[in-house]
C-alpha cells in the first residue's frame, strides 16, 4: 500500500533541479509582449485615449483599447463549474477591456510590443482622459442610499444577501438571566502572494486560440475564454504547466481572455502577458475583507440561547466569487456551535476596490476570525475557561448538516484540541501566564474551525480519469485536478497505484493539463483535489484493472476471479503464484498477432457528497506592550482531514497554511488610499508577508479519522490549516494583556491603538 | 539612441563564456535568455522575493537587480550548475526532496542556492543564524520549516563527514 | 531588461569623475538596489547612467594614518558586518547593516548608496550620524570632506557637486574611542524590510562607569532626513548612570524628532516608539561601556 505512505514527491527531483518548466519557461522568445494600462481613477468612465505618442515608440505593434472591442462579450470570471441553470450562473460582468472603470486598476488598453521596455515605454506615454464619478471604498457606506453605484443592476450595491432563520431568535432573547456578548470583527484585504505571478500566452494555429497559462483551472479557462470573445468553446485550447502557487487567485480567469484577443488582434502571433508584481496585487485577486457582527445571548450555565451573525463581504469592483465566499462563512457560524436559535444576514457588496475572489479558506479564515475571537469573548464575559467553554458548546458528535447531509461521525474537535494541547503544554503554560504584570507578557490561545470539503451540493462535483496502459505494464495517469504545489500528483499517483497493484514508479501521472487531451473536470479548488479525484481514480483503476484481468484470463486460462494484481504482476489468489508479470501481459496486449489491444480506461465520477474537515490551532505569544508587537513563539495545528495519503506532505501543506494564517493575523493588509483609491502597499517590501524570521518553529499534527464518504478515506487539506491561526494568535494576544483585539492583523498600527484604548502605557510622559 | 551591447566574459556553471549583452540586461534575463538557465526564476524583478537568486563568486544575488555586463569576469552558479558530472544532485537538493521542502517549486531554485551560500562555509550555523541567512527569500507554500531542516540536516552532515562535529 | 538610456562603465575614480562630467544627465549607479528599482517602477526609466559597481578600489574598510576609520563606499553591507575592524572598533555599525533588507541585497548594497540616495531609512545613516561620520567626495576640483550631517540637505538630495561621486565615509578617532553603541531598527517583520523607526545610541562612560560623559543619539525616518536628538544629548552629557537620567534622555527626544504622520505608520506611534527605543538603546549602550544600571 501506497497510501498512507510518505513517499517523495513525483515531481521533486525536477523542481530541485530546475528541469521543472514553468509558464514563462516554455514561452519561445520570439513573443510579443502585451502590458495593460489600468485606471488610475477609482470610479468613472474613460471619455478618450490618447495614443499617438506611444505608437511612436520603436518596437510598438499595436496599442488596443477598450474603444476598440467591437463585441462586447460580457464574461464571468470565477473558477466555477458552469451551471446549465442560468439563474445559477456566475455573474458575467467583465468585458476584455472596459471603458466604465469602477476601480483604480481597472483594464482600459493593452499594449503589444515586441519587447518588454518598448511596452512600458508605450503605457507611460498613453494618456487617458476620464470623467469621473464619486467612489466608496467602505462596505456599509457603499450600502447606504445614494453611495455611488458600481452596477445598476444592484442597488445599493448588494450583490447578494442570504438570510438563516432557526428557531425564533427575537422570543429567544427575552428569556430571564441571559447574558449578552456582542462585538464587530474586521478582517482585512489580503492577497495570496503566490510567488510565480499570474503570466499566460497565446497564438493562433489551426484556426483555434491556444493558451498557455499558470491557472488552477484550465478547463474552466477553457469555457470563459470562449465566452470573452464569443467563439466556440472547442475553438480554444488551454495548457496548464507546472505552477508557481495559486492559492485561489488562479481560481479566477484572470487575463487570458485578453491575452487571446490580442493574438488574434496581431494576426494570430505569439503574446505573453506577464503581470508584473504591483499589478499582481489589484488587478487579479484578493481576499474579502469581511466585517462581522455577532450577538450572543448566553445563559449563565454557558450554553447559547440565540446568537446572531451579521457579515458584509466587501467584493471590490467585480462580482467574481461573489457571495459564495461570504455564504460558506455564514454557513459555517449556526453549525460550528450549534444554537437552537440563530438569525444570519450575509451580505456581498460592491466597492470601488479591487476585485475579491477565492483564497485558501474561502470566507472561513473571516469566519473563524470572527467566530473564535466572540467565542473567547462569549467565555471571558462568563469568566470561564475558554476551552471549557468551547468543548461544552462545539459542535456534537452525530451532527448531521440537513442540506450537504455531511456528519461529524468522530470527536474529531476533542482529539483535535487534545493533542495539540498537549504538544504545547497548554494546561501548564494557561496557568503560568496568568496575572501577569510588566511590560512584556506572554500568552496562550486556541481557535477551531469548520471547513467543507469540495464544493456538493452547491455545485456539480465530478471528476474525469484516464488510465492507458503501456508495452511494459506501466500506465499514464491524467485527471484534472491540478497539481498547484499541494503535492497532488503524488497522492493520485499513490492511489492509483494501490487500486491498480503496481509499483509506484509504474504509474506516469501526466503533470500538465490540455484541454485538448485532458479529461473534462474543473480544477484545484475547495480542498477537493484528494476527495473528489479519489473517487475516479478509483473507479478507473477498478476498471483498468478488470480490462487487464480479462485479458489475463486470455493468456493463463485461469478464471478472472482466481486473478489480481499485485505489485505489478498477475498473480493466482488461490495460491499466491506469479504467473506473469504486467509487462509481459501489456507486450502481448499491445503486439499480439491474435488479439492486440490497446488497454485503457477512462471514466467519469459524479460525487455527491461531502466531508467536514475540523481542526484547530494553539498559538504561543510574547507582547512587548511598549514596542506594540506580539511575537509568535510557538503554534501548532492539529486537523483530522481522515486518512492521510501522504503524511510527510500533509504536514509540509500544513505548514504553508498555517504560514498563511500567521501573516494574516500578524502582518498582512492592502491598503487603500482614501483620497484616491489606489492600493498604497502593492508590493512585496510594503505587504507583509512573513520572512523566514517571522515563524517560530511550526507543527502540524493529525488525528486519522477516516471519512466514511470517500474513497480513500480522505476530506480537505489544502485550505483547512490557514483558517483558525490568526484567532488563536488574537486569543493569546487577549490572554497576555486582557487586550481583545477585533481588527485583524495584530500589527502595530492596531496594537499601539488598541493599547492606547486600553491605557496600557504607564509611560510617564 | 541605437542600442548599446557589450561583450563580456564569465564562467557560468564551470564554463567560460563569451557573450554578447544588451547593456540594459539583467543577470536574470541573460541567463534565462541567453543560456535558457530557467531555474532563475522572476517572481518580483525589484529584489523583493529571492526567485533569481545566484552565486556571484561565491556570494548571493538578487539576479533581478544585478546587470549582466556586471558579470564580465565574474565566476557565476545557478541551480543547474548544483549537479555532477553524471548528472548527480548535490546533497542539499537531495535534503529538499527526503524533507518534503519543495512545493510549487517556484522559489525553490532561489532557495537552495543560498543554502549552497550557508553550507560552503563548512561551519556551524546556530539555528538563529540559518535562518537569518534564508531570510532572504519570500516562499509561500512552505511556511520554511521544511526548508530549515533539510537546510540544517544538510549542514550537519557535512560538519560530520568533515569531522567537525 | 531595464529601460536605460546609456550606460558607462567606470572603472576607476578618475573616469568615474570624467564620465560625470562628459555627461551631466547621467545618475551614479552603484549597487543598482535602489537606482535599478526606481528605473523598474519607471521613476527614472530612459535614464543614463554611470556604473561604478566596478571600481574595486572603492571596496573595503581600512585605517588612516590617524587612525580613523576608512569605509570604501561601495564596500557591501556584508562585508563591512564582516570586517574585522568593524566588528572591533564600531561593532554596532555592522549590526545595524546586518538589518537591512536581506542577504542578497546585504551583498548588493553599498553604504555610499545607502547614504547617497538621501532617505531618512537607510539602516547605516542614522549610525553615521551617531558616531560623527565624515563623508569623502571626490570631484574634478579634488576632494573635499564635509560631516555627515551636512552631506544631507533634504529627502532625497544630498550635497553631490556635479562630476563629484562619494568615495568613502570616515569615522574619526576621537568619534569611536571609548564609545559603545546600540542600533534598533523598527520594522514591520524581522527581515527584507524598510526602518519604520531606526534609532542609534552610543555612549562613552567615565572611568568608574558612574557618569555619561558622552551619549549621542541619531534616528532614521524622524524627519525627512536622518537627525541628531541634540535635546537628549545634552540631558544625558554629564549626568550619573541611572534609570531617571535613561528616561529624561528618551523623553527629551520629543523635542527634537519630527516624524511624518503617513499610512506607513501613525506620527503619534512613531513618538511613542522612539521614546522606547531612545531607553532600550542607551541602556544596552550602557551595559556594553560596562555600566550598571540600578532599578
Amino acid at each position: 500500500m501506497y497510501a498512507g505512505q510518505s513517499v517523495k514527491r513525483v515531481d521533486a527531483f525536477d523542481k530541485v533541479t530546475g528541469r521543472s518548466k514553468y509558464t514563462d519557461d516554455l514561452c519561445d522568445r520570439g513573443a510579443y509582449i502585451a502590458r495593460v494600462l489600468h485606471s488610475t481613477i477609482a470610479n468613472g468612465r474613460v471619455v478618450s485615449i490618447d495614443t499617438s505618442e506611444a505608437e511612436k515608440v520603436p518596437g510598438v505593434v499595436r496599442i488596443l483599447t477598450c474603444f476598440d472591442l467591437k463585441e462586447k462579450h460580457y464574461f464571468p470570471t470565477a473558477g466555477h463549474p458552469w451551471s446549465t441553470d442560468p439563474s445559477h450562473q456566475d455573474v458575467a460582468d467583465r468585458l476584455i477591456l472596459t471603458d466604465r472603470v469602477r476601480f483604480a486598476g481597472d483594464d482600459i488598453a493593452a499594449v503589444v510590443a515586441e519587447d518588454e521596455v518598448a511596452a512600458s515605454q508605450a503605457l507611460r506615454l498613453i494618456r487617458v482622459e476620464y470623467e469621473e464619478y464619486p467612489f466608496v471604498l467602505d462596505v456599509q457606506k457603499a450600502m447606504e442610499d445614494g453611495a455611488p453605484l458600481l452596477h445598476e443592476e444592484y442597488p445599493n450595491n448588494i450583490l447578494k444577501h442570504t438570510q438563516t432563520r432557526l428557531g425564533d431568535y427575537q422570543k429567544a432573547i427575552q428569556e430571564p438571566g441571559l447574558i449578552k456578548v456582542e462585538g464587530w470583527y474586521e478582517t482585512p484585504v489580503v492577497q495570496h502572494c503566490h510567488i510565480e505571478n499570474f503570466i499566460c500566452y497565446a497564438f493562433v494555429e489551426g484556426g483555434r486560440v491556444n493558451v498557455v497559462t499558470s491557472t488552477q483551472i484550465p478547463h474552466i479557462v477553457r469555457r470563459t475564454v470562449g465566452q470573452a470573445l464569443g467563439i466556440d468553446w472547442g475553438r480554444v485550447r488551454v495548457v496548464k504547466p507546472y505552477i508557481g502557487g495559486g492559492f485561489g487567485n488562479k481560481q479566477d480567469v484572470l487575463y487570458e481572455p485578453l491575452c487571446a484577443w490580442l493574438s488574434l488582434q496581431t494576426g494570430g502571433h505569439l503574446v505573453k502577458l506577464d503581470v508584473p508584481r504591483e499589478e499582481t496585487f489589484i488587478c487579479n485577486r484578493t481576499r474579502h475583507s469581511i466585517r462581522n457582527h455577532i450577538v450572543s445571548w448566553v445563559r449563565p450555565d454557558g450554553t447559547f440561547a440565540a446568537r446572531k451573525l451579521e457579515a458584509f463581504s466587501d467584493q471590490g469592483a467585480y462580482a467574481s466569487h461573489g457571495h459564495s465566499i461570504c455564504a460558506k462563512g455564514a454557513g459555517a457560524f449556526p453549525q460550528l456551535y450549534p444554537c437552537e436559535n440563530v438569525e444570519v444576514d450575509a451580505y456581498t457588496i460592491f466597492t470601488n476596490k479591487p476585485v475579491a475572489g477565492a483564497m485558501r479558506g474561502y470566507g472561513i479564515p473571516q469566519a473563524m476570525w470572527a467566530v473564535e475571537s466572540h467565542t473567547e469573548d462569549v467565555a471571558a464575559a462568563l469568566g470561564e475557561d475558554p476551552l471549557v467553554f468551547r468543548r461544552r458548546n462545539l459542535m456534537p458528535v452525530g451532527y448531521v448538516d440537513g442540506f450537504s447531509k455531511n456528519q461529524l461521525y468522530a470527536d474529531s474537535f476533542n482529539q483535535c484540541l487534545d493533542k495539540a494541547m498537549a504538544a504545547i503544554d497548554y494546561e501548564r503554560k494557561v496557568k503560568e501566564y496568568e496575572n501577569q504584570t510588566g511590560d512584556i507578557r506572554r500568552g496562550i490561545g486556541m481557535a477551531v474551525f469548520w471547513y467543507n470539503t469540495a464544493v456538493w451540493p452547491i455545485s456539480l462535483e465530478s471528476s474525469s480519469c484516464r488510465m492507458v496502459l503501456n508495452q511494459d505494464g506501466s500506465f499514464q495517469l491524467q485527471v484534472a485536478e491540478t497539481e498547484i504545489g499541494q503535492g497532488a500528483d503524488t497522492a493520485f499517483s499513490q492511489m492509483a497505484a494501490d487500486v491498480v497493484g503496481v509499483p509506484l514508479e509504474k504509474v506516469h501521472i501526466i503533470s500538465c493539463q490540455d484541454t485538448d487531451v485532458t479529461p473534462f473536470g474543473t480544477g484545484a479548488y475547495a480542498s477537493r483535489q484528494t476527495y473528489v479525484a479519489g473517487f475516479s481514480i478509483r473507479q478507473t483503476g477498478l476498471l483498468l484493472k478488470q480490462k487487464i484481468l480479462d485479458y489475463a484470463h486470455k493468456l493463463t486460462r485461469m478464471p478472472v476471479f482466481n486473478l489480481d494484481i499485485v505489485d505489478g504482476n498477475i498473480v493466482r489468489t488461490t495460491d499466491g503464484r506469479v504467473l506473469m508479470s504486467l509487462g509481459e501481459l501489456a507486450t502481448e496486449a499491445l503486439y499480439s498477432l491474435e488479439d492486440s489491444r490497446h488497454i485503457t480506461a477512462e471514466s467519469t465520477y459524479q460525487v455527491k457528497s461531502n466531508a467536514y474537515s475540523f481542526g484547530c490551532t494553539i498559538a504561543e505569544v510574547e507582547v512587548d506592550i511598549p514596542m506594540c508587537r506580539a511575537k509568535l513563539l510557538n503554534v501548532v495545528n492539529c486537523h483530522d482531514a481522515g486518512n492521510l495519503i501522504n503524511p510527510a506532505l500533509a504536514e509540509a501543506q500544513v505548514h504553508g497554511g498555517m504560514s498563511m494564517g500567521i501573516g494574516f493575523g500578524l502582518s498582512e493588509k492592502l491598503m487603500f488610499d482614501e483620497k484616491t483609491g489606489r492600493a498604497l502597499n502593492n508590493n512585496l517590501l510594503d505587504y507583509k508577508m512573513s520572512t523566514f524570521l517571522d515563524h517560530p518553529k511550526l507543527t502540524a499534527l493529525f488525528v486519522e479519522n477516516p471519512e466514511p464518504t470517500s474513497a480513500f478515506g480522505t476530506k480537505a487539506l489544502g485550505e483547512p490549516p490557514t483558517c483558525s491561526v490568526a484567532p488563536a494568535i488574537r486569543n493569546a494576544i487577549f490572554h497576555a494583556t486582557g487586550v481583545a483585539l477585533n481588527n485583524a492583523p495584530a500589527d502595530p498600527h492596531n496594537l499601539f491603538r488598541a493599547f492606547s484604548e486600553a491605557g496600557l502605557f504607564h509611560d510617564e510622559r | 539612441m541605437s542600442k548599446q551591447y557589450k561583450m563580456i566574459h564569465c564562467r557560468i556553471n564551470g564554463k567560460d563564456r563569451d557573450v554578447m549583452v544588451d547593456v540594459r540586461a539583467s543577470l536574470t534575463d541573460m541567463l534565462r535568455n541567453d543560456f535558457r538557465l530557467t531555474s532563475v526564476k522572476k517572481g518580483c524583478e525589484v529584489g523583493e522575493c529571492g526567485a533569481c537568486n545566484v552565486l556571484i563568486n561565491g556570494e548571493c544575488f538578487n539576479s533581478c537587480i544585478y546587470l549582466a555586463v556586471w558579470a564580465d569576469g565574474k565566476d557565476i552558479l545557478t541551480l543547474e550548475g548544483l549537479e555532477g558530472p553524471n548528472n548527480e544532485i548535490s546533497d542539499i537538493q537531495q535534503a529538499f526532496i527526503d524533507e518534503a521542502a519543495v512545493q510549487c517549486g517556484f522559489c525553490t531554485p532561489g532557495v537552495i542556492m543560498s543554502a549552497v551560500e550557508i553550507l560552503n562555509e563548512g561551519r556551524e550555523l546556530s539555528d538563529e543564524e540559518i535562518r537569518i541567512r534564508m531570510s532572504g527569500h519570500l516562499c509561500r507554500c512552505t511556511g520554511y520549516e521544511n526548508i530549515f531542516r533539510a537546510v540544517k540536516k544538510t549542514m550537519l552532515k557535512r560538519l560530520e563527514a568533515a569531522g567537525k562535529l | 531588461m531595464y529601460d536605460i538610456k546609456a550606460l558607462y562603465e567606470a572603472g576607476s575614480v578618475e573616469e568615474a569623475i570624467h564620465l560625470l562630467v562628459e555627461h551631466p544627465q547621467a545618475q551614479i549607479l552603484a549597487g543598482g538596489s535602489d537606482v535599478l528599482v526606481q528605473i523598474r517602477e519607471g521613476k527614472r526609466a530612459g535614464a543614463e547612467l554611470v556604473s561604478i559597481y566596478g571600481i574595486d578600489a572603492m571596496r573595503g574598510v581600512s585605517y588612516d594614518e590617524e587612525e580613523a576609520i576608512r569605509i570604501g563606499s561601495l564596500t557591501s553591507f556584508s562585508h563591512i558586518a564582516a570586517d574585522p575592524i568593524i566588528q572591533e572598533k564600531i561593532p554596532v555599525l555592522g549590526e545595524a547593516v546586518s538589518l537591512v533588507g536581506g542577504p542578497q541585497i546585504r551583498n548588493i548594497g553599498t553604504i555610499g548608496g545607502n547614504t547617497c540616495n538621501g532617505v531618512t531609512s537607510a539602516d547605516s545613516a542614522s549610525t553615521l550620524f551617531a558616531w560623527d561620520a565624515i563623508v569623502e567626495l571626490t570631484g574634478p576640483e579634488g576632494i573635499r570632506r564635509l560631516p555627515i550631517q551636512d552631506f544631507y540637505i533634504k529627502a532625497g538630495v544630498v550635497d553631490l557637486k556635479p562630476g563629484e561621486l562619494q568615495t568613502a565615509i570616515i569615522i574619526p578617532k576621537k568619534s569611536y574611542e571609548g564609545y559603545c553603541g546600540n542600533y534598533i531598527k523598527y520594522s514591520m517583520r524581522e527581515a527584507m524590510d524598510i526602518a519604520t523607526l531606526g534609532c542609534s545610541v552610543n555612549a562613552s562612560l567615565s572611568e568608574d562607569k558612574k557618569v555619561i560623559r558622552d551619549a549621542r543619539i541619531a534616528y532614521g525616518v524622524a524627519g525627512p532626513i536622518p537627525m541628531r536628538a541634540p535635546t537628549a544629548e545634552k540631558t544625558a552629557a554629564g549626568r550619573e548612570v541611572s534609570r531617571e537620567t535613561v528616561n529624561a534622555f528618551a523623553r527629551a527626544v520629543l523635542e527634537d524628532i519630527n516624524p511624518r504622520d503617513s499610512w506607513r505608520a501613525a506620527k503619534a506611534f512613531r513618538q511613542h516608539i522612539a521614546v522606547e527605543m531612545a531607553k532600550r538603546a542607551l541602556t544596552k549602550s550602557i551595559l556594553l561601556g560596562g555600566g550598571e544600571i540600578r532599578e
